[in-house]
């Protein structure tokens, strides 16, 4: 049955439907999901651009050795900013605007649960952003010690530190904030009946990211005001002549990074979690498997941090225990990438341009997933730690991972929220344009890597030259064709052939039940919801 | 103005959450600047901050009122208390981390420090600091802040836990008037609970005049002094907003608001109490005493 009828033919002139509220104030006082939606994954969009002019920075000045182009310490700003702007202003902000988008309308719920709240957490990433990006232009230069901000190097930073500290305070409410509306949406806005194992699991590994943004991020924040206070108040946390340890630093950070770089990838698992199926025409293969390997993972993700500092020393002891928790990993993550494989195995498939993207997540994510197992063991990371190896890892997972399963989801997505088809033939040249210069961008950073070349230094010895020049025409390459994607999508929300209310033939949800374009206001009555009813 | 969607209270058109935006906005932008020495950066700073105190008078104001008037049913109230437990616990998380530094100084790096540890922990004693003897207070091989008393758990300190374990007793009296209806009962121990915080703040700065001026324990004393302060000042910065919580409830008793079924404000800030209760028995425990 579609609820979408229920909604406007039976109850019209029930509710007094209001629409968006007329001219910009719209997007400023908005407390409509969509429309923050919306608002989110366009500041991603442009963010995304940002930090990848960023990045051709810095392939620009390692297109050969030398110093040619930037002074080392703006290279340093590029990397560390890069590194910020990617995570906090790409990757976050775009699942969370598709958390937005989706997980009501998953859910059957009329909007989010708290939705001034929601607001307030969109409304605070531009500004926290305009903090972050002006140290830039600040007469000390930008943060160069790296997106990590380790002392005491970060602690000799200029003007830029106490800005770049309250950045990410600022951020950091905005993201507990944000996660703290979704744990409730989900808890609490389900429509009636609807139960735990019937979500999304797009809701499912929303939930569980939710869940470890707001254990982490206030940790984070702990961290970082531990270097404000050790910078301004004479503190000595990470001061060893004061009886602190700059390594205890590392240890809080990574507490909060490891789980973060999962935040960074579960969304991603239930977004092709529902991609792989609609395009094989089968049910996902072993959907609780999926569930508790998320929940595993997020589990794991709180024990294994100290990986991130075998070279920085640690009794033997805590360096075998994160060996192993951390190889550990690999099993819930194998049983995600079986069953996806196992849900293609005999499905009907067709290659439309969001599976494309899933298929290729599957294959260069499993890439990126080896290397962390190899860089997992302890002695042989020994020798890999801080070089091109480990950039080669966590862009594979972090590109042709995050960012593919994002692009994926636009294409899925945008016929429901624009009501028109994106251009077919165009999606599939942004796909393999994209899949070649990315593997010619990363993939030879194993080989350098391996050979030796650190990371974040601006010249290199002659012996790295060739696949240095190579991955900067990679990244020359992926950078410009990315232009393609901001055309498809323009071009999409401008116009194109109708979507219907379905969309795909193989989709399966609520939020298929629907009008595309999606009505301003989605299930104000809620569905009722069996044992029997198709909601994943 | 709003769609009540089976009863389920959307509301349209929020204009504080962007003053909060402006408002933070101006407050670390001036924190920031007034750290860095910038003469603007103070004046700024406090801009800032009445932007927030605007807004959040503001923003608390419409929703008091919406919830006077009924607006929000039972599955509203649900996501409050959701929102309040999930904030909790994301502070819970941020006491972690400087509960984290104590006990990784205590337990690791500090006898490191002193030479303990094999497998090359003790190479820092070796190289740097080969005459230093790792105890517990201390301010580091450097002797950063220059020496001092650390502070005891008798007295002050033991007076300090009394009265916050007493407040969340009379803090419990008064959760059980309202259930009961009885507002006056809920406000006259509210005022309690308050004034019994109000005593705790006063009693935690005379001992930071204390520390300060009778122990030579400042917050440069090494790590011990980095710790101690930071732990009990983040606290008794949440006792203060818990109290501000606290007497804001008071005073929408006096006007007459909450019932015997519907007073979320007050549990959610009841709840906020006793963490912060249970966030000073963490300390009493592991900076006082041992």
């Amino acid at each position: 049955m579609s609820y979408a009828d229920t909604n406007e033919d039976v109850h019209h002139g029930d509710h007094d439907h209001h629409g968006p509220a007329p001219g910009l104030m719209r997007w400023v006082t908005t407390t409509n999901h969509k429309d923050i939606g919306t608002l989110y994954l366009w500041f991603s969009l442009i963010m995304f651009f940002i930090g990848g002019a960023m990045a051709l920075v810095i392939r620009a000045e390692l297109w050969m050795p030398g110093i040619q182009i930037v002074d080392p310490m703006f290279f340093n700003a590029m990397t560390t900013m890069h590194a910020i702007v990617m995570i906090f202003g790409v990757v976050m902000p775009a699942f969370v605007g598709l958390a937005n988008w989706m997980i009501p309308m998953m859910l059957g719920a009329p909007d989010m649960a708290l939705p001034r709240l929601n607001n307030w957490s969109f409304w605070i990433m531009p500004f926290a952003f305009t903090i972050m990006l002006s140290t830039l232009f600040m007469d000390s230069g930008g943060p160069a010690g790296g997106w990590t901000l380790y002392p005491p190097l970060s602690l000799q930073m200029g003007d830029s530190f106490a800005f770049v500290i309250f950045a990410i305070h600022f951020l950091g409410i905005s993201s507990v904030m944000g996660s703290i509306n979704i744990v409730a949406t989900i808890f609490n806005m389900r429509a009636p009946g609807m139960k735990l194992m019937q979500m999304p699991m797009f809701v499912w590994t929303w939930l569980i990211t939710a869940f470890l943004l707001i254990a982490t991020i206030p940790v984070f924040a702990g961290a970082v005001t531990m270097l404000l206070t050790d910078r301004f108040f004479e503190t000595s946390f990470f001061s060893a002549a004061g009886g602190g340890d700059p390594v205890m630093y590392q240890h809080i950070f990574w507490f909060f990074g490891h789980p973060e770089v999962y935040i960074l990838i579960l969304p991603a698992f239930g977004i092709i979690s529902h991609i792989i199926p609609t395009f094989s025409r089968k049910q996902l293969f072993g959907y609780d498997s999926m569930v508790y390997a998320t929940a595993s993972i997020a589990f794991l993700s709180f024990i294994v941090w100290a990986h991130h500092m075998f070279t920085t020393g640690m009794p033997l002891a805590a360096e075998l225990f994160f060996m192993f928790s951390t190889m550990m990993i690999s099993v819930p993550t194998g049983v995600k990438v079986f069953n996806w494989v196992a849900t293609m195995w005999r499905g009907s498939m067709t290659f439309e341009t969001p599976m494309l993207f899933a298929i290729g997540f599957v294959i260069m994510f499993t890439i990126g997933g080896l290397s962390g197992l190899m860089l997992a063991i302890t002695p042989a990371d020994i020798q890999y730690h801080d070089t091109y190896f480990v950039v080669a890892h966590f862009h594979y997972v972090l590109v042709p991972g995050a960012i593919y399963s994002i692009m994926a989801s636009v294409y899925f997505w945008i016929p429901k929220w624009t009501g028109n088809m994106y251009d077919e033939k165009l999606g599939k040249i942004h796909f393999w344009v994209s899949t070649i210069f990315v593997n010619v961008l990363f993939f030879p950073m194993h080989f350098v890597g391996l050979a030796g070349m650190p990371r974040r230094i601006p010249d290199y010895s002659l012996q790295f030259a060739d696949w240095n020049m190579i991955a900067s025409i990679g990244a020359f390459g992926f950078g410009f064709s990315q232009l393609m994607f901001v055309y498809i999508i323009i071009k999409c929300v401008r116009g194109g052939e109708k979507a219907t209310g379905q969309v795909w033939e193989g989709a399966r949800g609520l939020e298929w039940t629907i009008d595309s374009p999606a009505p301003y206001h989605t299930f104000e009555d809620s569905p009722i919801i069996t044992s029997d009813t198709v909601t994943r | 103005m709003s769609t009540a969607t089976d009863g389920y209270y959307i509301p349209h058109e929020a204009k504080w959450p962007i003053v909060g935006s402006i408002g933070l906005f101006t407050t670390f932008w001036g924190l920031a600047s007034w750290f860095n020495g910038s003469g603007l950066g103070q004046f700024t700073f406090f801009v800032g901050m009445a932007i927030m105190v605007f807004m959040l008078f503001g923003w608390f104001s419409t929703v008091v009122g919406e919830s006077q008037n009924g607006t929000y049913n039972g599955q509203v109230d649900t996501s409050f208390r959701m929102c309040m437990s999930w904030f909790i616990f994301s502070e819970v998380m941020f006491f972690g981390a400087f509960f984290g530094a104590l006990f990784y100084v205590r337990n690791y790096s500090g006898p490191w420090l002193g030479g303990e540890g094999a497998g090359g922990a003790d190479v820092t004693n070796a190289v740097l600091w080969s005459s230093y003897d790792y105890v517990w207070p201390t301010d580091g091989p450097a002797d950063i802040g220059g020496g001092f008393q650390s502070m005891g758990w008798f007295g002050l300190p033991l007076v300090n836990t009394l009265l916050l374990l007493f407040s969340g007793l009379t803090c419990t009296i008064a959760h059980h008037a309202i259930k009961d209806g009885d507002r006056e009962k809920m406000v006259r121990w509210l005022g309690a609970t308050v004034a019994l915080g109000l005593i705790f703040t006063g009693v935690q700065a005379y001992e930071y005049y204390h520390a300060y001026h009778a122990l030579d324990l400042k917050l440069s004393s090494g790590i011990y002094g980095s710790t101690f302060f930071m732990l009990t000042g983040f606290h008794g910065f949440h006792v203060c907003m818990g109290a501000i919580m606290l007497a804001v409830v008071m005073f929408r008793g006096m006007k007459g608001h909450f019932t015997a079924e519907n007073h979320f404000a007050f549990e959610a800030a009841a709840w906020y109490w006793h963490f912060v209760d249970v966030v000073w028995l963490g300390l009493f425990v592991f900076v006082y005493i041992f």
